[in-house]
């Protein structure tokens, strides 16, 4: 860990202003909030991030939940995962969430951890964590030693030749199968980004994660108003029963009318580099009476670009399995 | 001989009794090595090597030099002298190589410098400065395919095993393989050194701290005398804080040049390279048997992985000549170099894994003879120690199959794969023998019985959080007649009469012949108090015995004697001390009987094709160890085993790079073990209460290892009547399970 100069910011502004000396919001920024830590604190650590100057936003007014006049539901940034995951309103309507949250991490981390900040979660791929390694999102041009290296739990889409690490967030796939928008406020306003263009690709610039400038602050996001007769599921797959990233993951929101799907949202975690979202399964399951048959095309739609590495291929039949009883249980 | 006095009805011993150390644990009251704080104290981080293989071209600390705090950097240039153990001396030390002794680097991770500060973050922030580079470096050998460096060396040998093999009607010939696995106990290995000029004060991580002593004065040049060795608690080991390892080196040595305290804490990243594992482990069977389920041939070739200059062995064959009966039987071993750091012991070392292959291929040939595998371990029951050719002291192991078969209910399995469900999940289960040897060590111990009625036992052992402070309280509350709460346990300190090391569940069953010689002693001198009261007057000393606390004739019982107090006052003496020293057993070539602990795993799995997700669901465990000194404390012993099993089945594996040497997955969220979610929900625990008495009086034998052998091939042996696939290959991952084809 390399020292740092530490601040708490008062208001949204003053944190605003102190991100903005930045120059850049993704890997290498010079400044970094902090809220709950669990991701940062850690890196830091490892060297990974090296921040001149901590902001510590724990004191801003953002730890609210609140149903907005259109029906909405308006989380603060600072809502802590613990909390969120059991709000009767969101365990109510919004039951990918919670389930999700509570599959997510420990208990301990649970506590600390924000929503804005597991929106920033980093990837756990090995080689990232280690400064030792090279890696083409912590060192942009240094190399992805994890292609030829350990990869099991690495991803299979959205995959590029310079970085296959998996975004481990839990959260952010149930985020993307609600239709999320997150709300930022930064130098120029506030804007809102929906969460399918939140997240970027890894392309060839990987250390480039998100739309964050410098001086961006996540402040809140929104959960579409619920529709009635919509039902959604959370299943994660992982090698032990507690406290590990998911090897895959399926959020699935589906709305039922007269037997058949009316309505699907699908998002999968654990394999891919973002939160995948696939319109082409929702596709699929769209206007379709729920089948077995009709899974397996759903799951073959998303999985059609799949690059399995050397250690990862049996991702594309987990995938299937995952998503499929995530279905099963959303439409029986 | 003091072993075979009978001392098994003791009161209180034998009794389900909680941790008398317990409220220090849970208030924080407990010193572990790290709280240790002095003044002026400074702070140690060691530069890890990020090669496998090569050497050191030089060392850029200039930078490092002039950060804030730093007051010294070490490295091989500058280090001094270490020196080695003297082998006579049998003191340990699995990494003999001292630390920064030359420009060679052997594994990832090694030490290549060290760095003192004033503060620990000033002295992390200068390691991570310090640029090395290196020159011819290799590429690192660290693959997990094994052949022998040297031809294998058999370890022991009857009849014709080749011959039999080959006329065998039923055999079965497979090779198996455990991962490299980590001990990882959450307390990190850490040194606090202080030297007065000429002696050092050592508060250190280790289960061995008379063993400690000798290694650190040996390679520090100065005599035992001088060196002190502090072990209050410990985070526990599993077998990696048996020996010393090279942060404790460092820390003394910076300790006497810059002449203040230094503390070192190893990462839990380094403590995957510098600490120890348990090698990687591969092994063929060729076992055979009669149609009618009789074994006739039984071949165990094993290799095991070996850091460069390292003599550690992981002996997986070393229960294989006695467990099962058979005339024709070969066990050997070779080991193959591979650029890893040095091997250690881990929690059953080579029979946790050697029982993994051996009780596999049990399995897999009772279902080549299609017999129950119960029936077939039945059968191959040997009356005798057939390695030895020595009578067992005790050996129960077949009434801990059918006991343990009862609980399980086994008499429900259908055999067929895939057969039973329970609603959504496929069932398997499996059964596997267990075993572990009962040897005692070199053990002194002192025993004050005071006029208040209190008794202090002080001996220089420790307790690794295995529950030692309370049984040795009990064993000397029993031979003292006193209450549990009236002893006084003294332990974790090398300037105390030297104890026993911590280490092959061997440090209850030692304790045993010197607390029983140390009371005796106390006794000869109570009952010597004794003939000037009024109370024995007239009766000779021949004719007085001491014991449940009390001086008695030895024609009446102790209650009609004199309590211990009452003959102190009396003769208003403080107290009388007794001092008990036993020789080991472990080690002595002749032997009259041949002493293990033995018991058998029961393990349901449950499989979720549509999930692709294994849990372990039930487990039964009934274990023949001799007596229980306390059932609660040891009944965790063994659910702790089972749950660490669970870990060494289906998650734990030590992954390296190929390119680079390093432990990939060095942290404890890519290093998977059994989390609290993955504990069988039914866990059941039973002893067979049968006194080893050709063990010990109380006829305790060790309970820490045996809960961890077999209990992988029990898992392993269920996941194959559920799903169909044999996997010998630990740990046993989801994706090698897709390919079943029970739906």
């Amino acid at each position: 860990m390399q020292p740092f100069a530490f601040s708490r910011a008062s208001d949204i502004q003053q944190a605003i202003q102190a991100g903005a000396h930045a120059s850049t919001a993704q890997q290498g920024a010079e400044v970094r909030y902090v809220a709950g830590g669990t991701t940062l604190v850690d890196l830091m650590k490892l060297d990974v991030e090296r921040p001149a100057q901590i902001v510590d936003i724990n004191h801003l007014p953002l730890d609210r939940v609140e149903t907005t006049a259109d029906g909405r539901l308006k989380i603060g940034a600072l809502v802590r995962n613990a909390d969120l995951a059991v709000l009767p309103e969101v365990e109510r309507n919004y039951a990918v969430l919670s389930q999700a949250l509570l599959a997510g991490a420990s208990g301990q981390l649970r506590n600390m951890a924000t929503t804005g900040g597991n929106l920033l979660q980093r990837t756990r791929c090995v080689y990232f964590r280690d400064t030792a390694s090279a890696c083409n999102k912590r060192e942009p041009g240094s190399g992805c030693p994890a292609i030829e290296g350990y990869n099991r739990n690495l991803a299979i889409l959205g995959v590029s030749p310079h970085c296959i690490a998996t975004n481990p967030s839990d959260m952010n796939v149930a985020l993307t199968a609600l239709e999320a928008t997150i709300v930022i406020q930064g130098r120029k306003g506030e804007r809102s980004v929906p969460i399918d263009e939140f997240f970027l690709l890894p392309g060839d610039t990987p250390q480039v994660e998100t739309v964050m400038e410098p001086g961006d602050l996540i402040t809140y996001v929104l959960l579409p108003k619920p529709q009635a007769g919509t039902r959604s599921h959370y299943l994660k797959l992982r090698d032990r029963a507690s406290y590990e990233f998911a090897l895959a993951s399926a959020a699935v929101v589906v709305t039922m009318q007269d037997g058949k799907i009316a309505n699907a949202r699908i998002a999968m975690g654990g394999i891919a580099t973002r939160p995948w979202r696939s319109h082409e399964a929702e596709r699929v399951l769209t206007g379709q009476a729920p089948s077995p048959a009709v899974f397996e095309h759903a799951a073959q739609a998303l999985l059609a670009n799949a690059k399995p590495q050397s250690q990862n291929g049996f991702k594309l039949e987990l995938a299937r399995r995952c998503l499929a009883h995530a279905l099963t249980q959303v439409t029986a | 001989m003091a072993q075979r006095e009978n001392l098994t009805t003791l009161p209180v011993v034998g009794r389900a009794h909680k941790r008398i150390d317990g409220p220090l644990k849970v208030s924080g009251a407990a010193r572990y090595s790290s709280d240790f704080a002095f003044a002026d104290m400074l702070w140690g981080v060691p530069v890890c090597a990020t090669i496998a293989n090569g050497r050191i071209a030089s060392i850029d600390s200039t930078a490092a030099a002039r950060m804030p705090g730093v007051q010294k950097i070490y490295t091989h240039e500058n280090i001094g002298t270490f020196y080695q153990v003297s082998k006579a001396s049998k003191a340990m030390i699995d990494e003999k190589r001292p630390p920064l002794d030359d420009d060679r680097i052997r594994y990832y991770g090694q030490y290549v410098a060290f760095i003192v500060a004033d503060t620990y973050a000033q002295a992390l922030a200068a390691a991570n400065a310090v640029k090395v580079t290196y020159t011819d470096v290799q590429a690192p050998s660290v693959s997990t395919r094994l052949s022998a460096e040297k031809s294998p060396e058999t370890q022991t040998e009857r009849g014709d095993p080749d011959g039999a093999y080959a006329r065998a009607p039923v055999k079965v010939d497979e090779t198996y393989s455990t991962p490299t696995e980590t001990h990882n106990p959450i307390e990190l290995h850490a040194s606090v050194a202080l030297w007065d000029g000429t002696h050092f004060t050592l508060y250190e991580t280790t289960q061995a701290i008379m063993n400690y002593r000798s290694v650190m004065a040996q390679m520090l040049g100065v005599p035992t005398d001088n060196v002190r060795v502090i072990t209050e608690f410990l985070g526990t080991g599993f077998g990696g804080k048996l020996w010393p390892w090279p942060q404790a080196l460092l820390a003394a040595s910076a300790a006497r040049d810059l002449h203040r305290p230094v503390k070192v804490v190893v990462s839990r990243q380094m403590m995957f390279h510098n600490v120890g594992h348990r090698p990687h482990t591969q092994q063929r069977l060729r076992i055979a048997a009669e149609k009618d389920g009789r074994l006739v041939s039984l071949q165990h070739d094993y290799i095991d992985h070996r850091s460069p200059g390292s003599d550690y062995q992981e002996d997986c064959g070393e229960a294989t000549g006695f467990l099962y009966s058979t005339p024709n039987l070969r066990v050997t071993g070779a080991y193959a170099e591979r650029n890893v750091g040095v091997g250690t012991s881990m929690r059953g070392p080579g029979k946790v894994p050697g029982s993994f292959a051996l009780e596999s291929a049990m399995d897999e040939l009772a279902i080549a003879l299609r017999m129950d595998p119960i029936e077939f371990r039945l059968k191959n029951e040997p009356a005798k120690d057939e390695m030895k050719n020595i009578p067992f002291s005790s050996r129960h192991l077949p009434e801990c199959l059918t006991r343990g078969a009862e609980l399980f209910g086994w008499s429900r399995r259908n055999p067929a794969v895939g057969s039973m469900r329970d609603g959504d999940s496929v069932l398997g289960w499996g059964v596997a023998a267990c075993t572990w040897m009962a040897e005692r060590f070199n053990a002194e111990a002192k025993i004050t019985l005071f006029n208040n009625g209190s008794v202090r036992v002080a001996s220089g052992t420790q307790d690794i959080g295995t529950g030692t402070y309370t049984v040795i309280a009990q064993m000397a509350a029993g031979l003292t007649g006193v209450d549990v709460d009236a002893v006084n346990v003294v332990i974790g300190d090398s300037n105390l009469p030297p104890g026993p090391w911590s280490g092959g569940s061997m440090a209850t069953g030692s304790m045993v012949p010197a607390l029983v010689e140390a009371v005796g002693q106390a006794g000869e001198q109570l009952i010597k108090l004794a003939m000037d009261d009024e109370h024995f007057k007239g009766v000779d000393a021949t004719q007085l015995a001491f014991s449940e606390g009390k001086v008695h004739r030895k024609d009446q019982s102790p209650s009609a004697g004199r309590h211990f107090r009452d003959i102190l006052d009396q003769a208003r003496v403080a107290q009388v001390e007794g001092h008990g020293k036993a020789k080991a057993t472990f080690g002595q070539k002749q032997k009259e009987y041949s002493t293990h602990s033995f018991g058998a795993h029961f393990a349901e799995v449950a499989w979720q094709p549509h999930l692709a997700r294994l849990r372990v669901t039930r487990s039964v465990t009934v274990i023949d160890a001799g007596r229980i000194i306390n059932p609660l404390t040891g009944r965790n012993q063994i659910e702790g085993a089972v749950v660490m099993g669970i870990g060494m089945a289906m998650f734990e594996e030590a992954l390296y790079d190929a390119r680079n040497g390093k432990v990939v997955n060095s942290n404890l969220a890519d290093y998977i073990m059994t989390s609290h979610a993955d504990m069988p929900p039914q866990m059941d625990v039973e002893f067979l209460d049968y006194p080893d008495t050709r063990f010990n009086a109380m006829g305790a034998r060790g309970i820490g290892e045996i809960g961890l052998a077999g209990i992988a091939a029990a898992i392993a042996n269920g996941v194959y009547h559920a799903t169909g696939v044999r996997v010998r290959d630990l740990p046993i991952r989801v994706e090698e399970l897709l390919v079943s084809k029970v739906a």
